[in-house]
Protein backbone atom coordinates (compact mmCIF):
# COMPACT_ATOMS: atom_id res chain seq x y z
CA UNK A 1 0.00 0.00 0.00
CA UNK A 2 1.44 3.28 -1.02
CA UNK A 3 2.22 5.78 1.80
CA UNK A 4 -0.71 8.67 2.12
CA UNK A 5 -0.05 11.81 0.23
CA UNK A 6 -0.96 14.01 2.95
CA UNK A 7 -0.87 13.01 6.66
CA UNK A 8 -2.33 15.60 9.14
CA UNK A 9 -1.94 14.61 12.82
CA UNK A 10 -3.92 16.43 15.64
CA UNK A 11 -3.74 19.51 13.97
CA UNK A 12 -5.06 22.84 16.20
CA UNK A 13 -5.34 26.54 15.14
CA UNK A 14 -6.46 29.07 18.10
CA UNK A 15 -7.20 32.82 16.87
CA UNK A 16 -6.54 33.96 20.55
CA UNK A 17 -9.59 32.40 22.20
CA UNK A 18 -11.31 31.68 19.11
CA UNK A 19 -10.83 27.79 17.87
CA UNK A 20 -10.83 27.48 14.59
CA UNK A 21 -9.25 24.00 14.09
CA UNK A 22 -9.53 21.42 17.28
CA UNK A 23 -7.81 18.25 17.11
CA UNK A 24 -8.32 17.12 13.41
CA UNK A 25 -5.98 14.23 12.33
CA UNK A 26 -6.50 12.73 8.79
CA UNK A 27 -4.66 11.03 6.09
CA UNK A 28 -5.14 11.51 1.88
CA UNK A 29 -4.68 8.56 -0.05
CA UNK A 30 -2.36 9.23 -3.58
CA UNK A 31 -4.08 9.75 -6.91
CA UNK A 32 -7.97 10.10 -4.81
CA UNK A 33 -9.83 13.18 -4.82
CA UNK A 34 -10.96 13.91 -1.20
CA UNK A 35 -13.51 16.53 -0.35
CA UNK A 36 -12.89 18.75 2.79
CA UNK A 37 -16.41 19.73 3.67
CA UNK A 38 -18.56 21.78 6.62
CA UNK A 39 -20.65 24.42 6.72
CA UNK A 40 -19.02 28.04 6.91
CA UNK A 41 -16.70 28.69 9.77
CA UNK A 42 -16.09 25.30 10.61
CA UNK A 43 -12.68 25.02 9.57
CA UNK A 44 -11.63 24.30 5.91
CA UNK A 45 -9.76 27.26 4.54
CA UNK A 46 -7.89 27.30 7.62
CA UNK A 47 -7.11 23.39 7.02
CA UNK A 48 -6.19 24.49 3.70
CA UNK A 49 -4.02 27.26 4.56
CA UNK A 50 -1.70 25.37 7.28
CA UNK A 51 -1.20 22.32 4.55
CA UNK A 52 -0.28 25.32 2.59
CA UNK A 53 2.04 26.76 5.18
CA UNK A 54 0.22 30.13 4.53
CA UNK A 55 -0.50 29.56 8.09
CA UNK A 56 1.34 27.97 11.36
CA UNK A 57 -0.86 25.91 13.26
CA UNK A 58 -0.96 26.10 17.48
CA UNK A 59 -0.19 22.92 17.61
CA UNK A 60 -0.34 19.43 15.80
CA UNK A 61 1.99 18.24 12.65
CA UNK A 62 1.63 18.10 8.73
CA UNK A 63 3.58 16.00 6.40
CA UNK A 64 3.48 16.07 2.28
CA UNK A 65 4.93 13.62 0.52
CA UNK A 66 6.87 12.32 3.95
CA UNK A 67 8.14 15.93 4.54
CA UNK A 68 7.72 17.78 7.61
CA UNK A 69 5.90 21.04 6.10
CA UNK A 70 6.39 22.60 9.45
CA UNK A 71 10.52 22.63 9.11
CA UNK A 72 10.59 21.94 5.44
CA UNK A 73 8.02 23.25 2.86
CA UNK A 74 10.04 24.71 0.42
CA UNK A 75 11.05 20.88 -0.79
CA UNK A 76 7.23 20.60 -1.12
CA UNK A 77 6.06 23.56 -2.71
CA UNK A 78 7.36 22.97 -6.39
CA UNK A 79 5.11 19.53 -6.26
CA UNK A 80 2.07 21.35 -5.40
CA UNK A 81 -0.26 24.02 -6.07
CA UNK A 82 -3.87 25.56 -4.85
CA UNK A 83 -6.21 27.48 -6.21
CA UNK A 84 -9.27 29.89 -3.82
CA UNK A 85 -11.63 32.08 -4.90
CA UNK A 86 -10.05 34.41 -1.68
CA UNK A 87 -7.03 35.14 -3.31
CA UNK A 88 -6.91 36.52 -6.39
CA UNK A 89 -4.42 37.19 -9.73
CA UNK A 90 -3.17 41.22 -10.45
CA UNK A 91 -5.94 42.09 -12.44
CA UNK A 92 -3.67 44.64 -14.64
CA UNK A 93 -1.59 42.07 -16.02
CA UNK A 94 -2.75 40.08 -19.08
CA UNK A 95 -4.18 36.21 -18.42
CA UNK A 96 -0.71 35.42 -20.40
CA UNK A 97 1.62 37.74 -18.65
CA UNK A 98 0.27 36.34 -14.93
CA UNK A 99 0.74 33.19 -16.11
CA UNK A 100 4.20 33.82 -17.00
CA UNK A 101 5.26 35.35 -13.82
CA UNK A 102 4.02 31.79 -12.14
CA UNK A 103 5.67 29.32 -14.69
CA UNK A 104 9.06 31.19 -14.10
CA UNK A 105 8.30 31.03 -10.12
CA UNK A 106 7.71 27.43 -10.21
CA UNK A 107 10.95 26.81 -12.69
CA UNK A 108 9.03 25.92 -15.81
CA UNK A 109 11.82 25.93 -18.56
CA UNK A 110 9.55 25.93 -22.02
CA UNK A 111 6.95 28.64 -20.81
CA UNK A 112 4.98 29.21 -24.23
CA UNK A 113 4.58 25.72 -24.86
CA UNK A 114 3.31 25.54 -21.32
CA UNK A 115 0.49 28.50 -21.26
CA UNK A 116 0.10 26.94 -25.03
CA UNK A 117 -1.03 23.80 -23.47
CA UNK A 118 -3.35 24.94 -20.54
CA UNK A 119 -5.01 27.44 -22.60
CA UNK A 120 -6.16 24.60 -25.34
CA UNK A 121 -6.90 22.49 -22.08
CA UNK A 122 -8.71 24.70 -20.23
CA UNK A 123 -10.05 26.89 -23.42
CA UNK A 124 -8.85 30.16 -22.38
CA UNK A 125 -7.01 31.40 -25.62
CA UNK A 126 -9.57 33.97 -26.54
CA UNK A 127 -8.94 35.97 -23.59
CA UNK A 128 -4.71 35.22 -22.90
CA UNK A 129 -4.10 38.67 -23.97
CA UNK A 130 -6.89 40.78 -22.28
CA UNK A 131 -6.21 41.89 -18.66
CA UNK A 132 -7.31 39.65 -16.00
CA UNK A 133 -9.26 42.24 -14.06
CA UNK A 134 -11.59 42.40 -16.68
CA UNK A 135 -12.79 38.77 -17.09
CA UNK A 136 -15.73 37.82 -15.72
CA UNK A 137 -15.99 35.12 -12.59
CA UNK A 138 -16.29 32.14 -15.20
CA UNK A 139 -13.30 33.06 -16.85
CA UNK A 140 -11.35 34.24 -14.08
CA UNK A 141 -11.80 30.80 -12.17
CA UNK A 142 -10.67 29.03 -15.16
CA UNK A 143 -7.69 31.36 -15.27
CA UNK A 144 -6.61 30.42 -11.76
CA UNK A 145 -7.04 26.83 -12.65
CA UNK A 146 -4.63 27.14 -14.73
CA UNK A 147 -2.18 29.03 -13.08
CA UNK A 148 -3.01 25.97 -9.97
CA UNK A 149 -2.13 22.94 -13.14
CA UNK A 150 1.19 25.20 -14.46
CA UNK A 151 3.57 22.90 -12.43
CA UNK A 152 1.46 20.18 -13.03
CA UNK A 153 0.96 19.61 -9.64
CA UNK A 154 1.22 16.10 -7.95
CA UNK A 155 -1.27 17.40 -4.78
CA UNK A 156 -3.19 20.12 -6.31
CA UNK A 157 -5.48 21.91 -3.45
CA UNK A 158 -8.80 23.84 -4.30
CA UNK A 159 -10.81 25.99 -2.30
CA UNK A 160 -14.42 25.87 -3.34
CA UNK A 161 -13.51 25.08 -7.29
CA UNK A 162 -16.62 26.02 -8.73
CA UNK A 163 -17.68 28.99 -6.55
CA UNK A 164 -19.73 31.60 -8.00
CA UNK A 165 -19.48 29.83 -11.20
CA UNK A 166 -22.70 29.02 -13.50
CA UNK A 167 -23.81 25.73 -13.98
CA UNK A 168 -22.66 25.09 -17.21
CA UNK A 169 -18.76 26.16 -16.36
CA UNK A 170 -19.07 24.71 -13.28
CA UNK A 171 -19.85 21.27 -15.26
CA UNK A 172 -17.05 21.57 -17.54
CA UNK A 173 -14.40 22.52 -14.72
CA UNK A 174 -15.55 19.06 -12.50
CA UNK A 175 -15.10 17.54 -15.79
CA UNK A 176 -11.85 18.88 -16.60
CA UNK A 177 -10.26 18.22 -12.94
CA UNK A 178 -12.01 14.49 -13.04
CA UNK A 179 -9.86 13.95 -16.56
CA UNK A 180 -6.81 15.90 -14.97
CA UNK A 181 -6.48 13.33 -12.29
CA UNK A 182 -7.27 10.34 -14.53
CA UNK A 183 -4.32 11.30 -16.75
CA UNK A 184 -1.98 12.63 -14.52
CA UNK A 185 -1.99 10.44 -11.34
CA UNK A 186 -2.51 13.73 -9.11
CA UNK A 187 -3.92 13.85 -5.46
CA UNK A 188 -6.56 16.42 -5.21
CA UNK A 189 -8.13 17.54 -1.93
CA UNK A 190 -10.70 20.02 -2.20
CA UNK A 191 -13.13 22.10 0.27
CA UNK A 192 -16.50 22.52 -1.26
CA UNK A 193 -20.16 23.64 -0.43
CA UNK A 194 -21.86 21.69 -3.34
CA UNK A 195 -22.53 18.35 -2.51
CA UNK A 196 -23.36 17.38 -6.34
CA UNK A 197 -19.42 18.10 -7.27
CA UNK A 198 -18.24 15.98 -3.85
CA UNK A 199 -20.79 13.01 -5.28
CA UNK A 200 -19.34 12.98 -9.03
CA UNK A 201 -15.30 14.07 -8.33
CA UNK A 202 -14.60 12.58 -4.51
CA UNK A 203 -13.50 9.63 -3.28
CA UNK A 204 -13.38 10.41 -0.04
CA UNK A 205 -15.50 12.57 2.43
CA UNK A 206 -14.23 14.70 5.45
CA UNK A 207 -16.57 16.49 7.37
CA UNK A 208 -15.83 19.22 9.42
CA UNK A 209 -17.84 20.99 11.98
CA UNK A 210 -16.75 23.79 14.20
CA UNK A 211 -13.16 23.13 13.55
CA UNK A 212 -13.45 19.50 14.67
CA UNK A 213 -13.60 16.26 12.62
CA UNK A 214 -17.01 14.48 13.02
CA UNK A 215 -17.07 12.25 9.83
CA UNK A 216 -14.92 10.64 7.10
CA UNK A 217 -16.29 8.10 4.60
CA UNK A 218 -16.13 7.09 1.09
CA UNK A 219 -19.82 9.27 -0.38
CA UNK A 220 -21.90 6.09 -0.74
CA UNK A 221 -20.98 4.76 2.93
CA UNK A 222 -22.23 8.01 4.14
CA UNK A 223 -25.42 7.59 2.39
CA UNK A 224 -25.83 4.49 4.00
CA UNK A 225 -24.69 5.34 7.19
CA UNK A 226 -27.14 8.65 6.96
CA UNK A 227 -30.18 7.30 5.42
CA UNK A 228 -30.40 9.44 3.08
CA UNK A 229 -30.47 10.02 -0.78
CA UNK A 230 -27.90 12.34 -1.80
CA UNK A 231 -25.29 14.27 -0.16
CA UNK A 232 -26.92 17.42 0.39
CA UNK A 233 -28.72 15.63 2.82
CA UNK A 234 -25.52 14.25 4.45
CA UNK A 235 -24.44 17.60 4.88
CA UNK A 236 -27.49 19.08 6.46
CA UNK A 237 -27.78 16.45 9.08
CA UNK A 238 -24.14 16.66 10.04
CA UNK A 239 -24.29 20.31 10.02
CA UNK A 240 -27.36 19.94 12.01
CA UNK A 241 -26.07 17.36 14.49
CA UNK A 242 -29.07 15.03 13.78
CA UNK A 243 -27.83 11.12 15.00
CA UNK A 244 -26.31 8.90 12.81
CA UNK A 245 -28.40 5.71 12.25
CA UNK A 246 -25.18 4.01 12.40
CA UNK A 247 -22.49 6.00 14.87
CA UNK A 248 -19.24 7.12 12.93
CA UNK A 249 -17.22 4.91 15.18
CA UNK A 250 -19.07 1.63 14.87
CA UNK A 251 -18.97 2.01 10.98
CA UNK A 252 -17.05 -0.79 9.48
CA UNK A 253 -16.08 1.20 6.51
CA UNK A 254 -13.91 3.34 8.27
CA UNK A 255 -11.73 1.01 9.46
CA UNK A 256 -9.48 1.23 6.68
CA UNK B 1 5.14 16.35 -20.71
CA UNK B 2 6.13 19.60 -18.93
CA UNK B 3 9.97 20.44 -18.25
CA UNK B 4 10.28 22.11 -14.85
CA UNK B 5 13.90 22.88 -13.61
CA UNK B 6 14.81 20.37 -11.00
CA UNK B 7 16.91 22.58 -8.85
CA UNK B 8 14.77 25.01 -6.36
CA UNK B 9 17.15 25.59 -4.02
CA UNK B 10 20.27 27.64 -4.23
CA UNK B 11 21.22 31.04 -5.73
CA UNK B 12 20.14 30.10 -9.45
CA UNK B 13 16.89 29.22 -9.11
CA UNK B 14 16.63 31.98 -6.13
CA UNK B 15 17.86 34.68 -8.76
CA UNK B 16 15.01 33.39 -10.84
CA UNK B 17 12.19 33.75 -8.84
CA UNK B 18 13.37 37.17 -8.07
CA UNK B 19 13.13 37.91 -12.20
CA UNK B 20 10.01 36.73 -12.38
CA UNK B 21 8.46 38.81 -9.62
CA UNK B 22 10.62 41.95 -11.27
CA UNK B 23 8.67 41.16 -14.33
CA UNK B 24 5.48 41.26 -12.67
CA UNK B 25 5.94 44.95 -11.81
CA UNK B 26 7.48 45.82 -14.98
CA UNK B 27 4.39 44.59 -16.67
CA UNK B 28 2.26 46.26 -14.01
CA UNK B 29 4.33 49.82 -14.77
CA UNK B 30 4.16 48.82 -18.55
CA UNK B 31 0.24 48.90 -18.60
CA UNK B 32 -0.08 51.69 -16.49
CA UNK B 33 0.40 55.22 -17.60
CA UNK B 34 -0.53 56.80 -14.50
CA UNK B 35 2.18 54.30 -12.56
CA UNK B 36 4.50 55.87 -14.64
CA UNK B 37 3.88 59.54 -14.58
CA UNK B 38 3.87 59.51 -10.64
CA UNK B 39 7.13 58.15 -10.60
CA UNK B 40 8.56 61.36 -12.10
CA UNK B 41 5.69 63.84 -11.20
CA UNK B 42 6.66 64.58 -7.73
CA UNK B 43 10.29 65.08 -8.21
CA UNK B 44 10.48 67.41 -11.11
CA UNK B 45 7.72 69.21 -9.29
CA UNK B 46 9.75 69.29 -6.30
CA UNK B 47 12.95 69.82 -8.47
CA UNK B 48 11.04 72.85 -10.63
CA UNK B 49 9.94 74.45 -7.22
CA UNK B 50 13.38 74.24 -5.65
CA UNK B 51 15.12 75.38 -8.31
CA UNK B 52 13.07 78.47 -8.33
CA UNK B 53 13.75 79.14 -4.83
CA UNK B 54 17.28 79.09 -5.39
CA UNK B 55 17.41 81.53 -8.05
CA UNK B 56 15.70 84.07 -6.11
CA UNK B 57 17.89 83.09 -2.94
CA UNK B 58 21.50 83.03 -4.70
CA UNK B 59 21.11 86.65 -4.78
CA UNK B 60 19.98 87.02 -1.50
CA UNK B 61 22.33 84.36 0.33
CA UNK B 62 25.76 84.63 0.84
CA UNK B 63 26.24 81.45 1.89
CA UNK B 64 23.95 80.06 -0.88
CA UNK B 65 26.15 81.99 -3.45
CA UNK B 66 28.77 80.11 -2.66
CA UNK B 67 27.34 76.75 -4.14
CA UNK B 68 24.06 77.64 -5.84
CA UNK B 69 23.40 74.09 -6.12
CA UNK B 70 23.31 73.15 -2.83
CA UNK B 71 19.45 73.47 -2.38
CA UNK B 72 18.67 71.46 -5.48
CA UNK B 73 21.62 68.41 -5.00
CA UNK B 74 19.80 68.32 -1.46
CA UNK B 75 15.88 67.88 -2.99
CA UNK B 76 17.24 65.96 -6.02
CA UNK B 77 18.83 63.36 -3.15
CA UNK B 78 16.35 63.17 -0.65
CA UNK B 79 14.29 62.58 -3.05
CA UNK B 80 16.84 59.26 -3.80
CA UNK B 81 15.63 58.56 -0.26
CA UNK B 82 12.14 59.22 0.01
CA UNK B 83 11.31 57.01 -3.66
CA UNK B 84 13.30 54.41 -2.66
CA UNK B 85 11.66 53.44 0.77
CA UNK B 86 8.66 54.13 -1.57
CA UNK B 87 9.36 51.95 -4.28
CA UNK B 88 9.62 49.06 -1.61
CA UNK B 89 6.48 50.03 0.20
CA UNK B 90 4.20 50.24 -3.00
CA UNK B 91 5.75 47.44 -4.59
CA UNK B 92 4.60 45.84 -1.53
CA UNK B 93 1.29 46.82 -1.14
CA UNK B 94 0.91 46.57 -5.00
CA UNK B 95 0.51 42.78 -4.27
CA UNK B 96 -1.68 43.45 -1.29
CA UNK B 97 -4.05 45.24 -3.11
CA UNK B 98 -4.18 42.55 -5.93
CA UNK B 99 -4.95 40.17 -2.91
CA UNK B 100 -1.72 37.42 -4.51
CA UNK B 101 -0.04 37.30 -1.23
CA UNK B 102 -1.49 33.98 -1.05
CA UNK B 103 -0.33 32.52 -4.38
CA UNK B 104 2.69 33.97 -4.69
CA UNK B 105 3.66 31.97 -1.35
CA UNK B 106 2.32 28.53 -2.34
CA UNK B 107 5.02 28.92 -4.82
CA UNK B 108 8.48 28.26 -4.48
CA UNK B 109 9.03 31.84 -3.41
CA UNK B 110 10.69 32.25 -0.44
CA UNK B 111 10.15 35.89 1.74
CA UNK B 112 14.06 36.56 1.07
CA UNK B 113 13.14 36.49 -2.19
CA UNK B 114 10.39 38.63 -2.71
CA UNK B 115 12.19 41.42 -0.40
CA UNK B 116 15.23 41.56 -2.89
CA UNK B 117 12.71 41.67 -5.53
CA UNK B 118 11.13 44.57 -4.06
CA UNK B 119 14.17 46.60 -3.70
CA UNK B 120 15.46 46.25 -7.20
CA UNK B 121 12.27 47.42 -8.33
CA UNK B 122 12.49 50.50 -5.93
CA UNK B 123 16.00 50.68 -7.64
CA UNK B 124 14.33 50.92 -11.02
CA UNK B 125 11.33 53.16 -9.79
CA UNK B 126 14.06 55.00 -8.38
CA UNK B 127 16.27 55.64 -11.59
CA UNK B 128 13.56 56.25 -13.70
CA UNK B 129 11.84 59.09 -11.34
CA UNK B 130 14.40 60.96 -9.50
CA UNK B 131 17.08 60.38 -13.11
CA UNK B 132 14.03 61.98 -14.78
CA UNK B 133 14.23 65.11 -12.56
CA UNK B 134 17.82 65.63 -12.58
CA UNK B 135 17.89 65.62 -16.44
CA UNK B 136 15.34 68.20 -16.44
CA UNK B 137 17.39 70.59 -14.01
CA UNK B 138 20.01 70.60 -16.71
CA UNK B 139 18.00 72.86 -19.41
CA UNK B 140 15.79 74.54 -17.11
CA UNK B 141 18.55 75.64 -14.08
CA UNK B 142 21.70 74.93 -15.77
CA UNK B 143 22.59 72.88 -12.79
CA UNK B 144 23.75 69.07 -13.01
CA UNK B 145 24.12 67.29 -9.86
CA UNK B 146 26.01 64.71 -12.31
CA UNK B 147 28.92 67.34 -12.30
CA UNK B 148 29.89 65.79 -8.00
CA UNK B 149 31.34 62.83 -10.03
CA UNK B 150 31.88 59.50 -7.60
CA UNK B 151 30.71 60.76 -4.84
CA UNK B 152 27.48 61.17 -6.03
CA UNK B 153 27.65 57.59 -6.77
CA UNK B 154 28.32 56.95 -2.97
CA UNK B 155 25.65 59.17 -1.95
CA UNK B 156 23.00 57.55 -3.93
CA UNK B 157 23.71 53.91 -2.92
CA UNK B 158 23.88 55.13 0.79
CA UNK B 159 20.64 57.15 0.69
CA UNK B 160 18.96 54.17 -1.49
CA UNK B 161 20.19 51.53 0.65
CA UNK B 162 18.48 53.59 3.63
CA UNK B 163 15.53 53.70 1.50
CA UNK B 164 15.03 50.19 1.27
CA UNK B 165 15.98 49.38 4.91
CA UNK B 166 12.66 51.60 6.16
CA UNK B 167 10.49 50.73 3.14
CA UNK B 168 11.17 46.82 4.62
CA UNK B 169 9.93 47.98 7.41
CA UNK B 170 6.78 49.50 6.63
CA UNK B 171 6.12 47.03 4.40
CA UNK B 172 6.36 44.41 7.69
CA UNK B 173 4.39 47.19 9.52
CA UNK B 174 1.83 46.93 6.96
CA UNK B 175 1.58 43.17 6.57
CA UNK B 176 0.90 42.72 10.23
CA UNK B 177 -1.47 46.06 10.77
CA UNK B 178 -3.35 45.35 7.33
CA UNK B 179 -3.58 48.29 4.63
CA UNK B 180 -5.35 50.19 7.23
CA UNK B 181 -1.42 51.07 7.84
CA UNK B 182 -1.04 51.92 4.40
CA UNK B 183 -0.45 55.47 5.21
CA UNK B 184 2.90 54.63 6.94
CA UNK B 185 4.16 54.13 3.69
CA UNK B 186 3.81 58.01 2.69
CA UNK B 187 4.92 59.38 5.89
CA UNK B 188 7.41 57.57 7.53
CA UNK B 189 10.14 58.92 5.98
CA UNK B 190 9.58 62.80 6.82
CA UNK B 191 10.37 61.45 10.69
CA UNK B 192 14.10 61.58 9.87
CA UNK B 193 13.72 64.67 7.27
CA UNK B 194 14.29 66.93 9.63
CA UNK B 195 17.37 66.00 11.13
CA UNK B 196 19.17 64.85 8.17
CA UNK B 197 20.49 67.76 7.11
CA UNK B 198 19.15 67.69 4.21
CA UNK B 199 18.68 71.62 3.51
CA UNK B 200 20.96 72.93 6.52
CA UNK B 201 23.90 71.67 8.11
CA UNK B 202 23.62 69.23 11.05
CA UNK B 203 25.06 71.73 13.46
CA UNK B 204 21.98 73.95 12.91
CA UNK B 205 20.16 71.36 15.30
CA UNK B 206 20.46 71.64 19.09
CA UNK B 207 23.39 69.23 20.36
CA UNK B 208 20.92 67.10 21.56
CA UNK B 209 19.31 66.20 18.30
CA UNK B 210 22.95 66.07 16.59
CA UNK B 211 23.47 63.05 18.28
CA UNK B 212 20.45 61.54 17.37
CA UNK B 213 21.49 63.11 13.47
CA UNK B 214 24.48 61.03 13.71
CA UNK B 215 22.54 57.89 14.34
CA UNK B 216 20.96 58.35 10.85
CA UNK B 217 23.28 57.42 7.40
CA UNK B 218 21.21 60.24 5.58
CA UNK B 219 22.65 63.16 7.62
CA UNK B 220 26.44 61.64 7.11
CA UNK B 221 25.21 62.18 3.12
CA UNK B 222 23.96 65.75 3.32
CA UNK B 223 26.69 66.73 5.18
CA UNK B 224 29.27 64.84 2.78
CA UNK B 225 26.86 66.72 -0.13
CA UNK B 226 27.64 69.76 1.67
CA UNK B 227 31.66 69.31 1.85
CA UNK B 228 31.74 68.59 -1.85
CA UNK B 229 29.66 71.29 -2.85
CA UNK B 230 31.09 73.86 -0.78
CA UNK B 231 34.88 72.44 0.09
CA UNK B 232 35.39 70.56 -2.65
CA UNK B 233 36.35 67.72 -0.42
CA UNK B 234 35.25 64.35 -0.47
CA UNK B 235 34.61 63.45 3.25
CA UNK B 236 35.81 59.83 3.32
CA UNK B 237 34.99 59.46 7.38
CA UNK B 238 31.23 60.48 6.65
CA UNK B 239 31.24 58.14 3.93
CA UNK B 240 32.34 55.12 6.48
CA UNK B 241 29.85 55.54 8.96
CA UNK B 242 26.83 56.18 6.45
CA UNK B 243 27.88 52.65 5.46
CA UNK B 244 28.73 50.77 8.92
CA UNK B 245 25.23 52.31 10.03
CA UNK B 246 23.70 51.44 6.80
CA UNK B 247 24.97 47.89 7.45
CA UNK B 248 23.20 47.76 10.55
CA UNK B 249 20.10 49.68 8.63
CA UNK B 250 19.75 47.15 6.00
CA UNK B 251 19.60 43.89 7.86
CA UNK B 252 17.26 45.48 10.62
CA UNK B 253 15.43 45.84 7.72
CA UNK B 254 15.52 41.89 5.99
CA UNK B 255 14.96 41.07 9.70
CA UNK B 256 12.08 43.08 10.60
CA UNK B 257 10.51 41.92 6.98
CA UNK B 258 10.87 38.60 7.80
CA UNK B 259 9.96 38.68 11.20
CA UNK B 260 6.48 40.66 10.35
CA UNK B 261 5.81 37.87 7.60
CA UNK B 262 6.11 35.25 10.49
CA UNK B 263 4.02 36.92 12.52
CA UNK B 264 1.40 37.12 9.52
CA UNK B 265 1.55 33.67 8.61
CA UNK B 266 0.59 33.31 12.81
CA UNK B 267 -2.66 35.44 12.14
CA UNK B 268 -3.77 34.12 8.48
CA UNK B 269 -2.82 37.62 6.99
CA UNK B 270 -1.21 36.29 4.24
CA UNK B 271 -4.52 34.73 2.72
CA UNK B 272 -6.99 37.66 3.96
CA UNK B 273 -5.43 40.48 3.40
CA UNK B 274 -7.50 43.52 3.88
CA UNK B 275 -8.07 46.29 6.29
Amino acid sequence: MLPPVVSVSRLRKHFDSVIAVDDVSFDVAPRSTTALLGGNGAGKTTTLSMLLGLLLPTSGSISIFGVDMLRDRYRVLPRVNFSSPYVDLPRRLTVRENLTVYSRLYGIIDVRARIDALSEELHIGRFLDRPYGQLSAGEKTRVVLAKALLNEPELLLLDEPTASLDPDTADYVRGMLEAYRIRTGTTILLASHNMSEVERLCDDVIMLRAGKLVDRGKPGALLTRYGRKNMEEVFIDIARERRLEIPFDHDPALKR
Amino acid sequence: MIVIAHDHTGVVPSLRRIRALVLRHIYLLRSSGPRILELVYWPTVQMVLWGFITVFLVNHSTWLAQASGVLLSGVLLWDVLFRSQLGVSLVFMEEMWSRNLGHLFVSPLRPFELACSLITMSLIRTLIGVGGAALIAIPLFHFSIFSMGLPLLAFFLNLIVMGWSIGLLVSGIVLRYGLGAESMAWIAIFAVQPISGVYYPIATLPTWLQYVAAMLPSSHVFEGMRAVLFDHTFRGDLLLYAVVLNVIYLSAGFLSFLAFFKVARVRGQLLHVGE
